[in-house]
């Protein structure tokens, strides 16, 4: 029995915040930020690290590895606010395809995928938080119409992996004819997401009728945000600490009054918790397929509700100047509010953890 | 990261098993501490290994290797068959690992054995009406006489002090040293004359508490622990292991159990509590924090076990586990509403009243031990390096 990370995983999530840490420094987000979509090359260094690949098997050209590890890399994707595509490209795609797709299918995208020369696009939305604007696709004859909104990872995606209203899932080529594309803006400028509509679009049905590959990919996004949630979290906590322990006001350091450190202690001892919850979450994804969409539904809601508190806390430590642009605190801010509504509200997903243990119908 | 036990665990746990099959029925039910029925239960799980479990043999212990994880699969065992564990009072769980550590040989030969076996009942005397979170500050005097100290003072939130047979006081020995410099731990019997123990009647309307009154005991030197003036070291040993049984996540999952079973029991308008979405959605905010400590508890098991240090992962149990343990019982009352309110054996009473005596208690948890402030200024000062509060100039 032995719940903790092996000395390779710490080595590798390492390495990720290393390498972030080199090339997404906040004035490149910032740059990316005001240019609008991804970061060509934060993703490149990221990819060279086998991120884009951490869940494509050997055979397909990525790393192998399971979803604790994706957790540890979108931890660190998501304390260095890092503008790249990651949950619905490297994690939640290359799961869809390799649960329902055919072998031609696996060694069509996968490779690419694994490398981060093509980017997937993940439209499931409607299936996930609900449909809004009247949003839903139908699937006829190989053909698809209707409105995906909020599409995961949308900038440069290569493919989309589009949900029917059925839950049956399909690949629609980025330049299909009929595919119409609107970026969406978010208050997270660090992520790209989009509205596709279909009109009579030529797409490619993965090949296994699935029914719970949809929902495996919607659990693993959501433990994805959740841990972007606890690297955003827990680098805005180490931030407010640092600012405390300089910033003097009526001749001290503010961190030495206890309104402030009592802040800090809240913020890091509700985050410190998240962390075990998300770690088992992962683990139960690949080891107790029967708990996970519990326990991802109750890791997404939970970190993004202490993700919350701690943003606007943190904030709140830097005084004045953490409203300023200046700081850039904002970007972390802003992250967690993306982390927090994508693929269901807290209330949704915790709707779907009362589901999933029968509390409730659906 | 593997959730598996071994083989070796898991012969352990039928092991384990087997016992509270074969011997389940004579544990006692709802026993005072220190009775017949608890000291023969208490003799039984020694002698198997399920209680006293790492402490020596040659002090009346079963003499195992430190291991918690069998430490673990017993309480899961115990729990699941609804069976007590061994006694737990403040001497076994607070003044034995404190003699293990610090006490002399005499010291652990004399009072070991007969504490585990449930023989004498102990006290713990820290905390004083002027004392509290700044416990270092205590006053109650130990004036030297020969041999003896002699004692005067008063000390305040002392459990079990009408049962005890024996006290773990501490006292003033060096008034002119530092504050932290002069005081010892002392152990002295609570039948000595001088003593007064007063029961102190707390908001649950029950006295859980008392107040122990001293006025010229007369007690040995020879019972110092550690040696004189060493005692604020002497009781933070002490107070590390009060705060690892405080904040217990098992705990919570029982009462986590306990409220889904009430939601879907439970009716108001001739609906299930658990069909109205505004409960369950707080039932499932809980049932999330619930989950999350347990897993927090098994990460510092783990961390535990390999040496490593879990740094500030570790200072939050104490805050964290009374606070969900308290809000569990707040979320209970509030399912219930207005049978929720009653109390005291009245009709339509749900589960004796126990969810609004634990609000109740669990607010004393809270402030006990090291109020939820004070844990928050050890988990900035100490987890996150922030700076201690500056003191006041000396006048």
């Amino acid at each position: 029995m032995e719940f903790g990370l092996t000395d390779d995983q710490k080595m590798m999530q390492d390495s990720v915040n290393r390498t972030l840490e080199r090339v997404s420094a906040l004035e490149r987000v910032r740059k990316a930020a005001e240019a609008g979509g991804h970061a060509a090359d934060v993703l490149k260094a990221v990819a060279e690290l086998g991120v884009t690949g951490i869940l494509i098997p050997e055979e397909y050209g990525g790393l192998g590895l399971k979803l604790l590890d994706a957790a540890l890399a979108a931890e660190a994707l998501g304390r260095h606010v890092a503008p790249v595509p990651f949950v619905a490209s490297s994690v939640m795609a290359p799961l869809a395809i390799l649960h329902a797709g055919s072998e031609a299918q696996k060694r069509k995208w996968l490779p690419a995928l694994a490398s981060g020369e093509l980017i997937a696009g993940v439209a499931v939305s409607e299936r996930a938080g609900g449909a809004r604007d009247k949003a839903g696709i139908t699937a006829k004859g190989g053909k698809l119409s209707g409105k995906a909104l909020f599409v995961l990872d949308f900038d440069g995606a290569g493919i989309y992996v589009v949900a029917d209203a059925r839950g049956s899932l399909h690949v629609v080529d980025a330049g299909a004819k009929g595919l119409e594309k609107t970026t969406l803006n978010t208050i997270d400028q660090t992520r790209a997401i989009g509205e596709l509509n279909f009109h009579d679009v030529e797409a490619e049905a993965l090949a296994h009728e699935a029914p719970a590959a949809l929902e495996r990919m919607i659990d693993a996004g959501r433990v994805m945000l959740a841990a972007d949630v606890l690297g955003a979290g827990g680098r805005m906590i180490e931030k407010a600490v640092d600012y405390a322990k300089e910033r003097k006001q009526f001749g001290r350091v503010i961190g030495s009054y206890q309104a402030v450190k009592h802040m800090c202690a809240e913020m890091i001892a509700e985050l410190e918790p998240c962390r075990s919850l998300i770690w088992y979450a992962a683990y139960a994804f690949d080891a107790f397929p029967a708990e996970a969409r519990r326990m991802a539904a109750h890791a997404k809601a939970h970190t993004t509700e202490v993700g919350t508190f701690v943003a606007r806390t943190a904030t709140e430590a830097h005084g004045g100047m953490g409203f300023t642009d200046l700081l850039g605190l904002h970007y972390w801010f802003k992250r967690i509010g993306f982390d927090r509504q994508a693929l269901g509200g807290p209330e949704k997903v915790r709707h779907d953890a009362a589901v999933a243990q029968g509390w409730v119908g659906n | 990261m593997d959730l598996s036990y071994s083989p070796e665990y898991e012969a352990f746990r039928a092991e384990v098993r087997a016992f509270t099959k074969k011997y389940g029925d004579q544990a006692p039910r709802g026993a005072a501490l220190g009775s017949g029925d608890m000291r023969s239960w208490q003799k039984l799980l020694i002698e198997h290994g399920y209680a006293a479990r790492t402490i020596p043999k040659e002090y009346g212990g079963f003499g195992a290797e430190p291991d918690v994880l069998k430490s673990r699969i017993i309480a899961e065992e115990f729990l699941a068959a609804g069976l007590p564990m061994g006694m737990s009072g403040q001497g076994i769980s607070m003044l034995v690992p404190t003699l293990l550590e610090v006490g002399s040989e005499e010291q652990k030969k004399k009072y070991i054995a007969p504490t585990l076996r449930g023989e004498i009942i102990w006290c713990q005397g820290y905390s004083e009406p002027g004392s509290g979170s700044d416990l270092a500050s205590l006053t109650t005097r130990a004036t030297e006489d020969g041999d003896d100290f002699i004692i005067n003072g008063q000390k305040i939130w002392t459990s079990t002090a009408a049962q005890a047979d024996m006290i773990f006081c501490l006292v003033r020995t060096e008034p002119d040293k530092p504050k932290h410099e002069g005081i010892s731990y002392i152990l002295f019997s609570m039948k000595t004359p001088g003593i007064e123990v007063r029961p102190l009647v707390t908001m649950t309307g029950r006295a859980e508490f008392n107040e122990v009154f001293f006025t010229d005991v007369r007690v040995p030197k020879s019972g110092v622990v550690a040696g004189r003036g060493l005692g604020w070291m002497v009781a933070n040993a002490t107070l590390k292991h009060e705060r690892g049984m405080l904040g217990d996540p098992n705990q919570a999952g029982t009462r986590l159990k306990a409220i889904i079973e009430l939601m879907k029991e439970e009716t108001v308008d001739g609906g299930r509590l658990m069909d109205n979405p505004a409960l369950r959605d707080r039932l499932l905010k809980l049932q999330a924090r619930t989950i999350a400590m347990e897993y927090h508890g098994l990460r510092l098991l783990t961390a535990g076990i390999k040496g490593e240090d879990a740094g500030v992962a570790r200072l939050i149990v104490k805050l964290m586990g009374c606070e969900l343990n308290h809000q569990l019982a707040a979320f209970a009352i509030d399912a219930l509403g207005e049978l929720g309110m009653l109390y005291n054996g009245s009709p339509h009473l749900r589960n004796m009243g126990n969810w609004q005596s634990s609000y109740m208690f669990d607010l004393g948890l809270i402030i006990g031990g090291g109020t939820a402030q004070i844990q928050k200024n050890i988990i900035s000062e100490r987890g996150l390096g922030m700076p201690r509060e500056p003191k006041p100039a000396k006048v």
